[in-house]
This record gives C-alpha cells, structure tokens and sequence, in this order.
C-alpha cells in the first residue's frame, strides 16, 4: 500500500499531507509557497523536501491527489430568472461545486451586465432560468446574448429543459463551449444541482487547472480532482455520515475562516422543529455551503469594517488604537502576522465578527405570522439549532489558541432571537489542517479517512 | 397542458380545501404548481415567472382576502405577467356581504373570475378551458 501523498495548492501555500495507509496514520506534513507565476512544481517540490527531510520514512510514495484554490479558486457567474428562485438554485449548484459566486444576475441580461461579464475575471458561466415546462423566453434570450458577446468562457445551461434543443441549435455553429445538464429548479423550489456540480468539476479538471497554471502539476501528482472548498464540504459531509459500520458525527458544521472569505458548510437536512413552522424558499441542499466574500481576516478586514459600526467593534476589542489603520494595514499586507498583544487582540475582534456575521448569513429564520388561528411561523433557510459539532478550520482559527473562544460566537443570540443558530454545540479545531486533504483521500479510502479525521479533530 | 399556480393567500393556514383544489385540476389535465398555505402575493407572482403559468387561483378563507389581494394585478404587471388571468374564491371578506358587490369590487381590482363560497371546482375548471383557450 505505501504512503499516499495529498496536496492543495492554495493561494498562498503548497501544502502536503502524507498517510501511511498500511498504519493508517498521518506520517507528517510541509508547506512551501504557492508558485503560480513561475511554475507550481517549484513550490511542490519544495515542499515534498522539506516533508522527506523531516519524515525519512515518506519514501515509497504508491499514490497522491491534489485539489486547488490556487490564482483565486474557481470563480463563476450564475444567471436565472427569479432572485428567490432559479437565481439562488444557480448560485448554490456554483458553492457547492466549490466555487465563488462574483457576479449573479436575473431576468434579462441588459449589455451592461454583458459587459460586467466581459470585463470580470469568470472561469465558468452558469445558466439557469424556468422550471421544466415552464419560462423558456428568458432563458433563450440570455443564452443568444451570451452567444453574441462570444466570451470565450465555458457555459454551463441548467435551466428550462424544454429551452435546451434551441439552445443547442443556437450554440451548434459558434465557437462557444457550451454544457447542457438537468435543471438546477426542475419543479417549483425543488433543487437539482448535482449534474450541474459534475460537470463544473469536470471543467474545473480539464479546463481551469490549465488556464491557471496549476496543469503542470499533474506530471507529478496525478490529477487535480476538485477545488479545495469541495473538498472541505466532502469531508464534512463524510464525516457526518460515517462510513460502513464506522458511525458519524450526525449533523455538524465546519467554519473555515480565511484571508479574503469566511466559508460556512453544514450537513444536515434544517427541518422545522415544531409543527406550527411553516418551511418557505427553495429547498436546502443537504450538504450547504455559503461563502461570505466581505469577511475575512486580511484581504477582506477593510469590507468587514464597513459592515460593523465602531460601537459594535468595540464589543470585541477592548484597545484604544486606530480600528480603521489597523484594517488597512491587514489589507494591504495580506501575510500580516500580529506581534502585539493589541494586535492579537485585533484579529480576534475580527474572527469574532467573521464567525458572527457568517453564522447570521448561513442558518435559517423565522418570521411570525399572527393567524386567526394563533401566531405561526415562516421559517427560511435551515434550522441548525440541534447542530451537535462545530469545526473550525482556516489558518486564523487553527494556530490561535483562543480558537474555541471565537467560535462560541455560533451560539443562540439575545438580540438574534429570530436566527436558528446553534445552541451550545461540542466546538472542535481542525489542528492540524488535515479536513480537505481527508476530502481528498475520503475519495478513495473513505474508512481511512473517516477514522483520521476522528482523531485529529480536537 | 396549461399551468396554473394555486395556494392560500396571507396569514391563513386552511390547508384542506388546497389540496381538494390541486387534486381536482390536476385530475382535469392541468400542471399544478401549488405553493401551499400562507402564501404572500410575490410567491404568486414569482412561481408564475417560472412556471410560465397561464392562471393563478387564489384562495382564502379567514376574511382577510381583500386586504390580501389588494394591488395584485398591478404587482402582476410590474412584474411582466400581462397577461395572466387572476382567480379568487373561498370566504374572501369580512363579514355576510352581498356576492354581487363582492364580485364587483374583485373585478375592479383586476380579478378575471370571483368565487363565493360553496362553488363547485368544476365550475373553475371550465372557466380555465375558456380563458386558457383550451
């Protein structure tokens, strides 16, 4: 069986997990920088040293997977009809696929949104719009606009099915790449992504890697299999699951909070939990990820700022110093380390807010209907109040050693009643970064993978 | 085969006659797109985006239907449904009301067939083949 190496190329590090898979343990793991610009086997080679000079016995390397959030990660457009609708099934077929949704339209597409499109760095374009049997008008005229702006980016049609042979008629004769699949909404509310998620991978695998440089990778590890953020939503849902007669955590939640973006997955189906609650919107995916683009601990600290007020800052940071120069300063120097006490306490005000604000964005809510029959209520989105694990990963939590603390900000709030946030879940760390390299092995060796992430999981 | 969107409009909660309704229709050939109890007018109007629906059938049994349906067809219009027939029926208003003044004031409102209570759903049913041009 020998070692299996993992690697993820992430934006800013290479980093490799070696498994002993006779042992069944993790044997170690390194880290170089990520080097997109000039070739990224540099950077991997790096690494794979500095992993076989610290751990002798990673010799008989037998297999490797990688995954990739490197040059941005896999970034998308989603298109539909109604926001509240095939809008939102497009934009959660695009996270759960692993990417980041920057720009979303609905309805017709006017130039002006063509020329967004145009001029936004968008790997893949995801097209959605009417329910099967249902709008196809809307769907054809984008589809034509797209045609005619010619963007030279892969498009992905998920929508009215009735729509797809004119579509394909119009599509036949270009130079256009173009994907038809299921539609993401094929009845009113009722979600359809998985089509849709397979072949955004499989454009991510073929097309993507190459464009971002990453290709040259897979001389030596194989194929790149999936973004980084599938995988971590893999592994979290393995985890929940269990494998075989290997149990499950049940439904959890994992938190990764970043440099640019605070990604929020849960497993878990978020029913109501009372029968006077009335479920509304389009439906959950079991396995949801949200990512939240304006919170982040460095890239993002500036966007973050203007969504708090200095009053409600200062809730979370007891120092006198200038908040607005210290956002800045992480802004602009994205591989900022804190070195002050103020400045440790700095990050954690900003980590607090991000785990906050992202769990406000992810859980569901209520809404009270006073009936003639009593008060009822509207519940959107998932109820997570019984989430039993929270999991932290993402470099900010993983070295911080107040890391629990921060993420106690998940928890049931007084003045957000109306959120279905979680009540006192068991908090783990992710210590040892290993959650989406256990994405990538759960692949092939789901049991393996399954039992590390038990240990490791703290 | 037309689709219609039914469900129960505002804060009322009476589920049985619903699904008498969508059984119905849907027996008689129809798409039925039903969205359920406490229904607000923009979850109408946006099924109907999606769905291409030729009609909406609006139920309400608590009263409270005219406050409920007030500015529908406008917000029908502001929302690219032209031309999109509108039904209502069930308890629509407060009180015991003469029928006749109710139905006047729904048309006035810009609802295509009135309902008062106790009618048949076939009588819907043929009323949809005459509007949908079936």
């Amino acid at each position: 069986m020998g070692i299996h190496l993992l690697v993820d190329f992430g934006s800013t590090y290479t980093k490799i997990t070696a498994i002993d898979l006779d042992k069944e343990c993790i044997v170690g793991t390194s880290k170089a920088m990520t080097t997109v610009k000039t070739n990224v086997l540099e950077g991997f080679d790096l690494a794979l040293e500095k992993l076989t000079v610290s751990y002798p016995e990673v010799s008989d390397i037998t297999g490797v997977s990688a995954c990739s959030s490197a040059a941005g990660g896999l970034k998308m457009a989603a298109i539909g009809l109604v926001e509240e609708l095939t809008v939102e099934a497009a934009k959660r077929a695009c996270l759960g696929a692993g990417a980041l949704v920057n720009l979303v339209f609905s309805h017709h597409l006017s130039r002006k949104e063509i020329k967004q499109l145009k001029n936004a760095d968008i790997d893949i374009i995801l097209l959605a719009g009417g329910t099967d049997g249902g709008n196809k008008e809307c769907i054809l005229h984008n589809a034509k606009k797209l045609r005619d702006a010619n963007l030279g980016v892969p498009i992905i049609i998920a929508g009215n099915k009735d729509a797809s042979d004119e579509i394909e008629e119009m599509f036949e004769d270009s130079d256009q790449e173009y994907y038809i699949v299921d539609n993401v909404m094929p009845k009113l509310k009722k979600l359809q992504v998985k089509e849709a998620k397979d072949v955004i991978r499989q454009i991510f695998i073929t097309k993507i890697i190459e464009a971002k440089g990453i290709k040259k990778a897979e001389e030596k590890t194989g194929e790149i299999i999936m973004p980084t953020p599938e995988a971590v939503l893999n592994a979290a849902e393995l985890l929940a699951k269990g494998y075989e007669d290997e149990e499950g955590f049940g439904e959890l939640m994992v938190i990764d909070i970043g440099g640019a973006t605070t990604d929020v997955h849960t497993i878990g189906e978020g029913f109501p939990k009372r029968s006077e609650v009335i479920l509304k919107g389009l439906q959950e995916p079991f396995a949801k990820r949200t990512v939240e683009g304006d919170l982040g601990m460095r890239y993002s600290a500036n966007a973050l700022l203007s969504l708090v007020s200095p009053y409600e800052f200062k809730q979370y940071y007891e120092y006198d110093s200038d908040i607005e120069s210290a956002a800045n300063k992480r802004h602009e120097n994205v591989d900022y380390l804190p070195d002050t006490d103020e400045e440790v306490a700095f990050d954690k005000a900003l980590a607090r807010i991000c785990c906050d604000y992202s769990m406000s964005r992810h859980v569901g809510h209520v809404e009270v209907v006073y009936t003639p029959l009593g008060n009822m209520y509207y519940q959107t989105g998932k109820d997570l109040t019984d989430i039993k694990y929270v999991i932290g990963t993402g470099g900010v939590l993983i070295n911080n050693a107040d890391a629990k603390d921060i993420l106690k900000e998940v928890n049931k709030k007084s003045n957000k009643k109306l959120e279905l946030r979680p009540t006192d879940p068991t908090i783990l760390i992710d210590r040892n970064y290993i959650l989406s390299a256990m994405g990538l092995l759960g692949q092939k060796y789901p049991k393996l993978a399954l039992k590390l992430m038990k240990e490791h999981l703290v | 085969m037309s689709t219609v969107v039914i469900g129960v409009i505002g804060a009322d909660v009476h589920a049985v006659g619903n699904k008498i309704i969508e059984h119905v229709l849907t027996e008689h050939g129809f798409n039925v797109v039903n969205i359920g109890v406490l229904s607000s007018q923009e979850d109408f109007i946006n099924a109907a985006i999606e769905t291409s629906a030729g009609a909406i059938l609006v139920s309400s049994l608590y009263g409270h239907g005219e406050i409920d349906c007030k500015y529908m067809r406008e917000n029908c219009q502001e929302a690219g449904l032209n031309n999109i027939k509108l039904y209502v029926g069930g308890n629509i208003v407060v009180g015991k009301q003469a029928f006749k003044e109710v139905e006047q004031r729904f048309k006035k409102m810009g609802f295509d067939r009135v309902y008062p209570p106790g009618t048949n759903i076939e009588d819907a049913v043929r009323h949809l083949r005459e509007d949908l041009g079936e």
